[in-house]
């Protein structure tokens, strides 16, 4: 049986559903603003499924376990995916969907840790994930803590220099329980990230940075989940990354051929369509 | 554009009156006090002695800002983090979420300017119990703008949950690190090291640092000086030579600035019949002396009122007792404007 339908632990639910169910519910609350990065929301879906159901010891009932391992997510932005995955997990709540970025809401736009269980930074100044996953990282140690840290950041990202201190960091101080994630869409807001400020060769990059790269199709779960196993698996005392070239709002082909996706709009009538068009790429 | 080396003079080589620029490592200088050399670095060992959680972390500047004390005696607990100020302080965060207390260091042009954003958002907005203790406040060097930190207490007084310190002496450090360190949330304090001065117990004996509150050092019918910092050793100087003149002088040391001692300054301020200045080593922009102006007059109270600050300009090159008189925060110039005031 292939990975991206191997079932997840405890369920008789597949990735490949989980990632479906990530998809439908970040274009609910999508639908709930009538606006909103739901690209990026699609687009990370699978990585999300993998991540929560394969490779995350978390326990739902108590997000702030001291044995978890620690997800990151610098790019704030993408709140609206982790909220759908934070409810898939059992971590939030479904009924709480509705209110995503509404007063007095526990969702944000942009994601808080001050205001959701499970989301354990408050990201959005982009480039900020990382160092503090360094800290943390470092913190573990200190604690023989053996859990890992995982930090979900963006392409875009890739243009901070404060990412760049924070891998020679992670390199330097041999941080083996730190896994970066980086989501390259090729999308920022001004366009593609690599006509705004191009970081390839990134992977030469990395490695020449001291950290254990790996580059993947972010949509083929197959793919992911053999890459979060060999980050896992790396005896070498250095820091992982995870490169995922992924497409923006996978799985709804009418929002995919649009041109600009970092946000993107949406007719009040397409919604529907959208949560159609998602229903009959359903897996069994 | 005029450039500034036009309006300069070029000055003649045997000119003895001139003094060197000095190093920037110097220790601040206080005629007639005792020294201790690095308090900060002490007292931090001696409360990591007794507390497992305290780490210290700095970006390549262990030795300028007395954090090489602690390293030296507890390497384990010590992280260069190299010449990176971002990751310096975000670093720090992701240790204070696993249950730690670090003292970030490094100078506070860098903490001020390079690594606001991620104090900002990584530590204030979640009000992490992060300190960062920074060298070179103010004018304290002869560096140029580059070093001069003469803007850092405006910015960090805009920044929620921010607890801001400007310690007066080695009195003042040593009894501020555990208290700071209880204290559950982020703190932004300056710091002279090196060999520093005992001033305050010289004053006032029985004088210890109480974190958030401001304390009269010396009583006077004439003058009442509110001032932080190492301008409460200018003032307390300054107050000496003004008695000879007749002149009587009182000073409140100030060293939180923010959350700032409003009813302390308000009971000093409003007994009448003194005229209130102002001493910070800081500009005259944001800092303490808008402060208090903003709580005197919100509060109906209005004294007779001065500032000395200095002033809103990128500041000089030079030896540091050239440009303490040039921008009159020297002992001479306290006393003779105060004088003028009068």
């Amino acid at each position: 049986m292939e990975g991206a339908v191997r079932t997840v632990r405890g369920s008789n639910m597949t990735l490949a559903q989980r990632a479906w169910n990530i998809r439908r519910k970040a274009l609910l609350m999508g639908e709930v603003q009538g606006q909103g990065y739901i690209g990026q929301a699609l687009g990370i879906a699978d990585v999300l499924a993998a991540s929560y159901f394969h490779a995350l010891e978390y326990r739902a009932e108590d997000p702030e376990w001291e044995g978890r391992d620690r997800f990151l997510l610098s790019i704030g932005h993408y709140a609206i995916a982790l909220y759908a995955v934070l409810m898939e997990a059992g971590i939030l709540p479904e009924e709480e969907l509705e209110t995503y970025g509404m007063d007095d809401s526990r969702m944000p736009m942009s994601g808080m840790a001050s205001y959701t269980p499970g989301m354990e930074i408050t990201g959005g100044s982009l480039g900020h994930g990382l160092g503090i996953a360094v800290g943390m990282a470092l913190g573990l140690k200190r604690k023989k803590n053996p859990a890992l840290v995982y930090n979900l950041m963006s392409d875009g990202e890739l243009g901070e220099g404060s990412t760049w201190e924070a891998a020679m960091s992670g390199a330097h101080h041999k941080l083996n329980n730190l896994i970066c994630l980086v989501d390259f869409n090729n999308q920022q807001a001004d366009g593609k990230s690599t006509e705004m400020l191009c970081s390839e060769p990134l992977e030469a990059k990395w490695e020449a940075f001291g950290w254990h790269c790996q580059r993947v199709d972010g949509n083929d779960l197959n793919a992911v989940v053999a890459a979060f196993d060999k980050a896992r698996a790396v005896s070498e005392p250095k820091p992982r990354v995870i490169i995922f070239d992924t497409r923006m709002c996978k799985g709804v082909p009418f929002l995919e051929s649009r041109e600009i996706t970092h946000f993107v709009r949406v007719e009040a009538d397409e919604w529907s369509k959208a949560l159609a068009v998602l229903e009959e790429g359903k897996p069994q | 554009m005029a450039r500034k080396y036009e309006q300069r003079r070029v000055p003649r080589i045997t000119d003895g009156e001139r003094m060197a620029t000095s190093a920037m490592i110097a220790s601040l200088a206080a005629e007639g006090y005792d020294t201790v050399n690095a308090p900060f670095g002490h007292a931090l060992v001696d409360l990591a002695k007794k507390d497992d959680r305290i780490v210290g972390l700095t970006a390549d500047l262990s030795k300028y800002t007395d954090l090489h004390v602690f390293a030296n005696v507890m390497p384990d607990r010590f992280y260069q983090m190299g010449m990176a100020e971002q990751v310096l302080v975000s670093t720090a965060a992701g240790l204070a979420r696993e249950g730690f207390i670090p003292f970030a260091t490094t100078y506070a042009v860098f903490a001020s300017r390079r690594a606001y954003d991620f104090i900002a958002m990584a530590i204030a907005e979640e009000n992490l119990p992060v300190k960062i203790i920074c060298a070179l406040p103010g004018l304290t060097t002869g560096y140029g703008p580059s070093h001069q930190a003469t803007e850092d207490l405006a910015i960090f007084r805009g920044l929620p949950n921010m607890t801001i310190i400007d310690p007066c002496d080695a009195d003042d450090i040593a009894g501020m690190v555990p208290q700071i360190a209880t204290h559950d949330g982020p703190v932004y304090s300056r710091l002279l090291r090196g060999k520093v001065p005992s001033v305050l117990t010289r004053h006032k004996p029985d004088y210890k640092f109480q974190l958030g509150k401001a304390q009269m050092i010396r009583e006077g019918k004439d003058v009442l000086i509110i001032s932080s910092g190492f301008m409460t050793m200018r003032a307390l100087d300054a107050a000496e030579r003004l008695a000879a003149d007749n002149v009587d002088v009182a000073v409140l040391h100030v060293p939180t600035i923010k959350p700032l001692d409003t009813e302390t300054i308000l009971a000093e301020a409003g007994k009448g019949g003194r005229l209130v200045v102002t001493a910070e080593n800081h500009t005259e922009v944001g800092g303490l002396g808008e402060a208090v102006a903003r709580t005197l007059l919100t509060n109906g109270v209005a004294p007779s009122f001065r500032m000395i600050a200095l002033p809103d300009e990128f500041l000089e090159a030079g030896a540091l007792p050239t440009l303490h008189d040039m921008y009159e925060i020297s002992v001479d110039k306290v006393a003779e404007r105060i004088k003028g005031w009068l």
